[in-house]
């Protein structure tokens, strides 16, 4: 793990608009390290551009962003470099093997000895006996899983992940759930977007709901058992928050 | 120069094997060429007197119709498996993508022009044992992978791009495909290296330029 800035990843003063339409506006986000922030939000209401802002895909209009203490426009490649993106598509081939896209993308992030961290991470997400199968034979859940594989490769300082449950049944979302514990105990830190209330306030330690451009945070620290934080009910105080966003 | 040679040779890699799996695109373009020879071998009358004056050119329109299938196809697999977005969260830089991406385009185009070659020379009756005609094949077909890259990146973000490759692409490489044809004519016509005029060069220059200008451009075309 890289030597830790003061948080894994600080946005200020985000602004992204696409034509006349804001999505971002004026947003601060800081991401402390060994934490899951789980974003919470209607449709539209601007998760999936705000990962992938941070993820450097897309540009912002105005403001800030800093991962792992690297500015995200002046020093992007280093950004990269940390961290490990799962979105709505897996970004493997579907006519090479599972084990062919991970060693891929170990080459990609110029990791020295690849091979024994493809068989780790295919055993992580419960693939190995597939590990030999083109991606298009896959599940989508087991596709799903692939992406995930290639997200923790080159073991990055920050995961993002938008939606990570959607397609996964029981048994891959309690692999997942135990893949991010794990994470965040190693002290790298996760975001992720969901609309499963219940998963997001059992595996983020904060929630934040995006709401007018803006990520609202309900609670003001880490959760505690029974969702509540001090006297704050975070379960309705998301639920009022996504519902005044509608 | 480490640092960018070891990420375009595992783009070059990759877009390789998907390749040998899936055989669609090198099989398809030869087939192409084959087709467009037979027809301007007829269209144009071809005789073994007229060989010499019409081969360059009908070569030409071959190399450049069936590269226009080729790079049509360059970033359609990485666009819609999510592998161009794969790349370019990736810590490798656009220069390198773009260069993987181009040199890949090359071999490929190098291999379909390869199989292609002794079925036109026997068709248009011209020889192709001339280092000076694989030279001019050569950087011809540098030009044409160089800027097929670009404008494909540019094509495949579009929904018309198999009208809008050719109409971006013809444009700016006719100077190369002049140059080409008229060093074609030399070359098979037995002329020597320094017969070759100002046309060897002149696809030097231009390809120098390209490779400059490209993936510069490569990296605005590609951010969001």
């Amino acid at each position: 793990m890289t030597a830790p800035a003061t948080e894994a990843v600080q946005a200020r003063s985000l602004e992204k608009s696409y034509g006349e339409w804001p999505v971002l506006w004026d947003l601060d986000l800081s991401v402390p390290w060994g934490q899951t922030l789980v974003l919470f939000g209607a449709n539209g209401a601007g998760k999936t551009t705000l990962l992938r802002i941070l993820a450097t895909h897309v540009r912002a209009d105005h403001g800030s962003v800093a991962v792992a203490g690297h500015n995200l426009r002046t020093r992007p490649e280093e950004v990269r470099r940390r961290i490990g993106v799962v979105g709505h598509r897996s970004l493997l081939y579907d006519d090479l093997t599972c084990r062919e896209n991970l060693i891929y993308y170990g080459r990609l992030y110029g990791l020295k000895d690849h091979k024994p961290r493809v068989d780790e991470v295919l055993e992580k997400v419960k693939l190995s006996s597939r590990a030999d199968h083109r991606v298009r034979t896959l599940s989508n859940g087991m596709q799903k899983r692939a992406a995930i594989a290639r997200a923790i490769l080159h073991e990055p300082d920050v995961l993002l992940l938008d939606e990570p449950e959607a397609g996964l049944d029981r048994e891959s979302v309690t692999i997942l759930g135990t893949l991010l514990a794990e994470w965040t105990d190693s002290g790298r830190s996760v975001i992720m977007t969901t609309h499963d209330l219940d998963l997001g306030l059992a595996w983020g330690h904060r929630v934040g709901v995006l709401r007018g451009g803006k990520v609202h945070f309900p609670d003001s620290g880490p959760i505690g058992n029974g969702s509540r934080v001090g006297d704050i009910d975070i379960r309705q105080a998301v639920a009022d928050a996504l519902e005044a966003g509608r | 120069m480490t640092g960018l040679l070891g990420p375009v040779m595992v783009i070059v890699w990759k877009d390789v094997l998907l390749e040998l799996r899936s055989k669609d695109l090198v099989v398809s373009v030869i087939v192409f060429g084959l087709l467009v020879v037979v027809v301007f071998n007829f269209a144009l009358n071809n005789t073994p007197g007229r060989s010499e004056e019409l081969a360059p050119g009908i070569l030409w329109a071959a190399f450049a119709f069936a590269a226009i299938l080729a790079m049509n196809r360059a970033f359609v697999r990485d666009q819609e498996q999510g592998g161009l977005e794969g790349l370019l969260i990736s810590p490798v830089s656009r220069d390198a993508i773009f260069l993987g991406k181009a040199l890949t385009s090359l071999i490929f185009m190098l291999l379909v022009e390869g199989a292609l070659l002794p079925i036109y020379a026997v068709m248009l009756d011209f020889s192709a044992l001339s280092w000076n005609l694989m030279l001019t094949i050569f950087l011809g077909t540098l030009g044409f992978a160089v800027v097929g890259t670009l404008f494909s990146a540019i094509a495949v973000q579009t929904r018309s791009r198999e009208i809008m490759l050719p109409v971006l692409f013809f444009p700016v490489l006719l100077p190369v495909i002049i140059a080409s044809v008229e060093a074609t004519t030399r070359a098979v016509g037995g002329e020597t290296f320094i017969g070759l005029g100002r046309w060897l060069p002149l696809i030097v220059v231009f390809d120098a330029l390209f490779l400059v200008i490209c993936p510069w451009v490569f990296a605005f075309v590609v951010e969001e």
